[in-house]
């Protein structure tokens, strides 16, 4: 169905989106986070772009450019918003240090193989293929959201497990139907610009954003 | 067209509130607005109890029996909670903690959040459900942190983070269902791949191996926003700093619309692995919700968060019902929905008023409700006797019902786990609720306000009487559960 530009594309668009979430572990200062995000988004309207024109599917291309907005646009101008009410900051105490991450990292894409098996088995093309780099982005960003306390980094991680959604549904799927991504896209710009109203109010409430000081709630 | 009018007319509720100041008119249109969902909810199930779908908007609305039954239970829980925000905002302006702007927002986000779940249950593409579903959590966020305490920020945002991420995990799976189904030999391509009909009509022909890893993230996935153990955390906090009217729809409803979706892919990966898979998972989070629980209520010294924990539990218990999957299971579990849903909304609003007249919602200090309050003290008397299952309250009913259709499928072992699970909650809620209703004081009893009063008992009536009476909701509870039985 495609042709042999689309599987090139792909191919850079899948591994962009990968080392971008390994970057995201390696690197502490917060505001190199913004220029990878705004990078994964655009390898991700690329990917839709090109199966978009050799598929000849107009909708499709209606889905690139809604995604190099949101994504590639939007969503890390909102991230910058965050980092600059916070500046200075860094991810100073990850739980886990940054060696142990990449280690971890590694871990997570072996895994992703293991399980993306089935699904490859079912549609065995170059493009499928690639599924596991979408699968080990999302694990990657779990492992973000599980082990940095910092709110921006948060962010971060949900943003990385939703590009690795995004990039195995295209790969796979050549994206959900026109609406549903719509939908989605709006959905997760509501989610993002909501995070920094949050991450804002903290800031000025408390003085900072990290999440491991707000404590009252636990039992 | 009614499935549209059951969709817009909350939604012009809300945008009316929006752009009037607020003032109590503007609050009984709120309650009109949900009380006409309520009464076209009721049609639209008469209409389906015989099988018959509604449709609209081009088929992308659709109203089977199930949908029906839960537009009903929507519909009836936000006529409850709208009526008890009117009492909510008037006392929040009359003391002057926030102005009449905050209740505008308030009324319109509240209308937002109805129309919302309404649209995920009445939707007929799977993945439009998921939209609706990851909406709710946007319009409820800001509804969590209303009060604008520490804590309350503190709250949302862990709400909106965690249940993002587990809905995240949810549409992983869908576009997994999706793949599945666009390799399903002889199937038509097309948007309407994700329609329930004909992923339905497809699901023998799904691949398991995609299928098994597609349901395990929708399990997370919409587990999550149900509630379910291992990612329930947000749900405590979010419940107990909400406003008591908007905790009583997320705790009454929410959780509800998203197990409804669960329901849904359950039936499609029925067709595909057969029951065994999706059983499992349902068992361990069921099981794990109810171990959470029952370890985390034994601690708990606050009103609302009591009732947050005892959600994970009735949650759980679903869970197991829906995992048993027989036609007397799953209408049990519907069952179950409605009457938790009722006892559980009448609770959070009773505990608002609590917190109103008292000032706090802790247990240990507003002892001897029934003496000084009566009427007030006696709703949550009756309502706790509802959230413990016994009779004459529905929750005894399908509680019995789900535990004889676990028993019957083989389950009987996690039935018995279900079962000393709820035995611990039953001391844990009976000893808090005790010190709340008799404790140590007396005092002079005053009376509460009709607008308290009247709906509340009208709750606990409404949940007695299902418990009582088949009549009228046997048949619509059948239709609805062979919607997704095979």
């Amino acid at each position: 169905m495609s042709s042999h530009p689309a599987f090139d594309v792909a191919e850079l668009a899948a591994g962009v989106v990968l080392a971008g979430a390994v970057l995201a572990l390696w690197r502490k200062d917060l505001r190199a986070l913004i220029p990878i995000l705004a990078l994964q988004g655009a390898a991700l309207s690329a990917l839709a772009a090109v199966l978009a024109v050799s598929d000849g599917n107009l909708g499709l291309g209606v889905v690139a450019g809604v995604v190099l907005l949101a994504k590639g646009g939007v969503v890390p101008g909102l991230l910058a918003r965050v980092v600059r009410a916070d500046p200075g900051s860094r991810e100073t105490a990850p739980l886990v240090n940054v060696p142990a991450s990449l280690v971890a990292a590694g871990a997570l894409v072996v895994l992703s193989y293991l399980v993306a098996g089935r699904i490859t088995a079912l549609a065995p093309d170059r493009l499928t293929r690639l599924v596991p780099l979408g699968l080990a982005t999302v694990l990657v960003g779990f492992f973000v959201l599980v082990t940095r306390r910092k709110a921006v980094s948060q962010i971060v991680g949900l943003l990385l497990v939703d590009n690795g959604i995004a990039l195995v549904a295209f790969l796979l799927t050549a994206g959900v139907p026109l609406l549903v991504e719509l939908g989605a896209s709006f959905d997760l710009l509501l989610v993002v610009a909501m995070l920094q109203v949050l991450a804002t109010t903290i800031r000025a409430r408390f003085g900072h954003v990290d999440l491991d000081q707000l404590r009252e709630l636990h039992d | 067209m009614l499935l549209v009018a059951i969709v817009c007319v909350p939604l012009a509720a809300g945008l009316f509130g929006a752009v009037l100041p607020w003032r109590r008119p503007v609050g009984w249109t709120m309650v009109a607005a949900n009380a006409t969902v309520f009464g076209l909810g009721i049609a639209t199930a008469a209409h389906a109890t015989h099988r018959h779908v509604t449709s609209g908007l081009d088929g992308a609305l659709r109203a089977d029996a199930l949908s029906a039954f839960m537009v009903v239970v929507i519909g009836v829980i936000a006529l409850l909670a709208s009526v008890q925000s009117i009492r909510y905002l008037e006392v929040e302006i009359a003391s002057g903690e926030h102005g009449a702007r905050h209740a505008s927002r308030y009324t319109f986000l509240v209308q937002v959040f109805v129309a919302c779940m309404l649209a995920a249950v009445l939707s007929a593409n799977l993945g439009a459900v998921w939209v609706a579903v990851e909406a709710t959590t946007i319009a409820t966020t800001f509804l969590v942190g209303h009060r604008g305490s520490d804590k309350a920020l503190e709250a949302s945002w862990k709400y909106v983070l965690i249940c993002s991420v587990g809905i995240a995990l949810a549409f992983l799976g869908t576009v997994l269902v999706y793949f599945a189904a666009l390799h399903a030999p002889g199937h038509p391509r097309g948007a309407s791949v994700l329609d329930w009909t004909s992923l339905m009509s497809a699901s023998h022909h799904l691949d398991p191996g995609v299928m098994r890893l597609a349901m395990a993230l929708i399990v997370l996935g919409y587990g999550t926003k149900v509630g379910l153990a291992p990612l329930h955390s947000w749900l405590p906090d979010a419940h107990s700093q909400a406003p008591a009217p908007v905790s009583a729809l997320m705790s009454g409803v929410l959780l509800a619309v998203a197990f409804y979706a669960l329901l849904r892919f359950k039936a499609v990966a029925d067709g595909a692995l057969g029951l065994e898979f999706t059983r499992m998972l349902l068992v361990i989070v069921g099981l794990v919700s109810l171990l959470v629980a029952a370890s985390l209520l034994l601690t708990q010294r606050d009103l609302k968060r009591m009732f947050a924990y005892s959600s994970i539990e009735h949650m759980g218990l679903i869970a197991l019902g829906a995992a048993a999957g027989t036609t007397l299971a799953i209408a049990a579990v519907l069952l179950h929905i409605l009457g938790h849903g009722l006892a559980k909304a009448v609770l959070f609003l009773a505990s608002g008023e609590v917190l109103v007249v008292e000032g706090t919602s802790e247990i240990e200090r507003v002892p001897a409700l029934l003496a000084r309050r009566p009427l007030l003290g006696g709703i949550l008397g009756f309502g706790l006797v509802a959230l413990l299952g016994l009779p004459p309250f529905s929750l005894f009913v399908s509680e019995l019902g789900m535990i004889r259709g676990e028993v019957a499928v083989g389950l009987g072992w996690a039935a018995a786990l279900s079962l000393a699970a709820m035995a611990v909650i039953f001391v844990a809620v009976m000893t808090r609720g005790r010190h709340l209703l008799l404790g140590g004081r007396d005092g002079t009893p005053s009376a509460t306000s009709r607008l308290v009063g009247i709906p509340l008992v009208g709750g606990l009536v409404a949940c007695a009487f299902f418990g009582l009476s088949a009549w009228p909701l046997q048949s619509l509870l059948d239709a609805a559960a062979r919607v997704v039985v095979r």
